[in-house]
C-alpha cells in the first residue's frame, strides 16, 4: 500500500550557509528499507523542485535507521541574503512528509 | 566518576529560566552557554561601529548571569560560555562585577581571546568554501572574520584554575567537550574520546532541541507540557557513554527520537563531522532509552583533527526592504493578486533597482515557495508580503514607501499596519574559509572577583 512518509518517519531540517540538511528518521526498523529504497537523492530533489537549486547528497545511517539529505542551494542564497520569510528553512523538512512510499500491507499496524 | 554538564542556552534569544533551573537544581559540575549564530559576531561589529557604547558581548549577559550565578556559586558549578562575542575581556569583567555585587570573592574568571582575525584574514585565507573564489574578492566589504576555536584554550583556562570561562567564537560542541577533556585528562591525540566528547557536545549545543523543542507534531510526536521545556543535562562517564536527561518536574521529552533528530541537526556527512578538536563519526552511535527521559548514548567515535580551522567572514552585502498587508473574506485572493500587479507597476515607475524581488501570499505559498502544491480552495484570509534585496538602503526603503501607497491608493478592503517598524535591514553575508591552525594563537586573560 502507498503511505505518506508522515506515518513512517519524522524529520528535522538544519541550516549552514545556503545548504539545508534534512533528516528522515524511520519510526520503526521495518520502515527503513522501503524508505531507503524509494527515497533516493534524485527523488528527494524532484519533490523540492523550484526550491533546492543545487545538488542533493544522501547519507545513510543504517544502524540508526535514518537518512540525511544535504541540499545545496536550498536557502535562497543563504540565511542572511534569503528573501524567504523562513530564511533558515526550519520548515523545509515538513515538505518531504507528503512523499508517498510503497510498503507491505502487513506493516499497517505499525503506522504512526 | 560521573560529570554532569547542563545546557544554559542554545542561542542568544533563548529562555533564561530553564538555565536558572539547571543552575539551582541540576547538581551540575558545569553549566554551558551557547549564544551565537553565524552572523552574530558581524552584527555585533556593525552595532559597535554605530554605537561605541555597545560593550560587544551577549546583550543578555546581565540577565543570564544574575539568574544562574547564585545557584552556580552555591553548587560549585563551573560555567563555560561563548557570551564574549567581540569582547571576551569585557564579558569577564562584567561577570566579575556581578560576582562582587553578590558578595562573592575569589572566583577566577577567564577570558579567551584570539578568535578575531578581521585584520589578517585575507593573508591567512585563500578560498571561499561556498564559491571556490578567492577570499581576496571580499576585500573592502569585510565586517568581521573569526576563527572557530576548539576546546584547547578552555581546557587550559580550567587548568589555570578558572571557575568561569568566557570565549568569543568557538565551535559549539567544543564548549561542552572542554570540561570532559579537562576532567578526564583526554589529550588532543585521543581522538576516540574527543569524538565522543564533541558528539555529546553536538547533542547538547542546541539546548531544548534535544528535550522536546523543535519537535512536537501533534498526533505523531507529542510533547508533555511543551510550554515549560527543561534544558538538557548530560551525565558523562569516562568510558564513552553518556546519559542525556533533564530535570524532574520540567516539561518536554527526552527519547530516542529527540536524540536522533538532534544527532543530524546541521550535520552534513555524519561519518565525518569536522570540529576543531576532532572529526566525529556518528555512524556507530548507540541510542538506548533506559528510563523515562533518560537516554544512554554511546559508540560515537572520532578520527584525527584536520590541519585547518574554519573561518567565518561576514561581509556587507546590501539591504533588504520588506513589508506586508492583508486581505480577508470574499474575493481576498483576487484582491491580493490585483495588489501584486499594482505593486510591480509601481516599482517600475519609481525605478526600483533590486537584485531580487519577491512577492509572496502568506497563507498560500510564502514559506514553501515554488514547491507548494496547487491549492484547490479559496483562502479566507491572506497576507501579501513583499521583499527586495538592494545595493543601498535608499532603494530598500522604496518597498515600504510603495506599500504605504497601498493604503489610500490601493485595492479595496486592504488591511495595513501602521509603518511603526523599521522596514529595511542590512545584510551581513557570511562566507567560510579555512586557516592553518598553526597560525592562530589563542590567549587567556584571568580575572578574579
Amino acid at each position: 500500500m502507498l503511505i505518506k512518509l508522515v506515518q513512517l518517519a519524522h524529520c528535522r531540517s538544519g541550516d549552514k550557509g545556503n545548504t539545508s540538511n534534512i533528516s528522515v528518521i524511520a519510526y520503526h526498523t521495518e520502515f527503513y528499507a522501503p524508505i531507503k529504497n524509494q527515497l533516493s537523492a534524485d527523488e528527494f530533489k524532484k519533490f523540492y523542485s523550484g526550491v533546492i537549486k543545487g545538488n542533493v547528497t544522501r547519507y545513510s545511517l543504517d544502524e540508526l535507521q535514518m537518512l540525511n539529505f544535504v541540499c545545496e542551494g536550498a536557502l535562497g542564497g543563504g540565511v542572511s541574503r534569503s528573501l524567504c520569510l523562513d530564511n533558515y528553512g526550519k520548515s523545509l523538512s515538513s515538505r518531504i512528509l507528503s512523499f508517498k512510499i510503497e510498503i507491505d500491507d502487513n506493516l499497517e499496524k505499525l503506522l504512526q | 566518576m560521573t560529570i554532569r554538564i547542563g545546557s544554559g542556552s542554545a542561542w542568544w534569544g533563548d529562555r533564561i529560566s530553564p538555565a536558572k533551573d539547571n543552575a539551582d537544581r541540576g547538581q551540575l559540575n558545569y553549566l554551558c552557554f551557547e549564544t551565537m549564530a553565524e552572523a552574530t559576531i558581524s552584527t555585533a561589529q556593525v552595532r559597535k561601529r554605530k554605537d561605541p557604547t555597545f560593550p560587544g558581548y551577549d546583550t543578555w549577559l546581565d540577565d543570564r548571569m544574575k539568574a544562574v550565578l547564585p545557584g552556580c556559586i552555591k553548587n560549585k558549578t563551573k560555567i563555560i560560555s561563548n557570551q564574549g562575542w567581540i569582547n571576551p575581556n569585557g564579558a569577564a569583567e562584567r561577570i566579575v562585577y556581578w560576582l562582587r555585587t553578590m558578595g562573592v570573592r575569589g572566583i577566577k574568571v577567564a577570558a579567551i581571546n584570539g578568535s578575531l582575525i578581521t585584520q589578517d584574514v585575507l593573508n591567512l585565507t585563500d578560498t571561499i568554501l561556498e564559491t571556490g573564489e578567492q577570499t581576496q574578492l571580499l576585500e573592502n566589504r569585510i565586517v568581521s572574520a573569526e576563527v572557530y576555536q576548539g576546546a584547547e584554550p578552555v581546557v587550559q583556562a580550567l587548568r589555570n584554575g578558572a571557575q568561569i570561562v568566557v570565549t568569543g567564537r568557538i565551535a559549539d560542541p567544543s564548549i561542552f567537550a572542554a570540561p570532559m577533556m579537562f576532567e578526564y585528562g583526554w589529550g588532543m591525540g585521543e581522538f576516540m574520546q574527543l569524538g565522543f566528547a564533541n558528539g555529546i557536545g553536538h547533542l547538547m549545543e542546541c539546548g531544548a532541541q534535544v528535550t522536546g523543542g523543535y519537535f512536537a507534531d501533534p498526533g505523531f510526536k507529542d510533547v508533555p507540557r511543551p510550554w515549560d521545556l527543561g534544558f538538557p543535562i548530560a551525565e558523562i562517564q569516562d568510558d564513552g557513554t553518556a546519559i542525556i536527561t533533564k530535570l524532574e518536574g520540567t516539561g518536554g521529552i527526552v527519547n530516542a527520537m529527540t536524540i536522533k533528530e538532534q544527532l543530524l541537526y546541521e550535520v552534513h556527512d555524519p561519518y565525518n563531522y569536522i570540529t576543531p578538536d576532532v572529526v566525529v563519526d556518528f555512524s556507530t552511535t548507540k541510542i538506548k532509552e533506559i528510563a523515562e527521559n533518560r537516554v544512554m548514548v554511546s559508540g560515537i567515535t572520532g578520527k584525527p583533527r584536520t590541519p585547518t580551522l574554519k573561518v567565518s567572514i561576514g561581509c556587507e552585502e546590501g539591504f533588504i526592504g520588506e513589508d506586508m498587508f492583508f486581505y480577508a473574506g470574499e474575493g481576498a485572493l483576487k484582491r491580493a493578486r490585483l495588489a501584486e500587479i499594482i505593486l510591480r507597476e509601481r516599482f517600475k515607475i519609481v525605478g526600483l533597482e533590486a537584485e531580487e524581488l519577491r512577492i509572496d501570499y502568506l497563507g498560500l505559498n510564502a514559506i514553501h515557495g515554488d514547491m507548494t502544491p496547487e491549492i484547490k480552495y479559496e483562502p479566507y484570509e491572506i497576507a501579501v508580503r513583499v521583499a527586495a534585496r538592494t545595493a543601498t538602503r535608499e532603494e530598500a526603503m522604496k518597498v515600504g514607501r510603495e506599500v504605504d501607497g497601498m493604503a489610500v491608493s490601493g485595492v479595496g478592503m486592504t488591511g495595513k499596519r501602521v509603518p511603526h517598524q523599521d522596514r529595511t535591514r542590512e545584510i551581513i553575508g557570511v562566507w567560510s574559509s579555512l586557516v592553518d591552525r598553526n597560525k592562530i594563537s589563542p590567549s587567556i586573560k584571568l580575572y578574579e572577583s
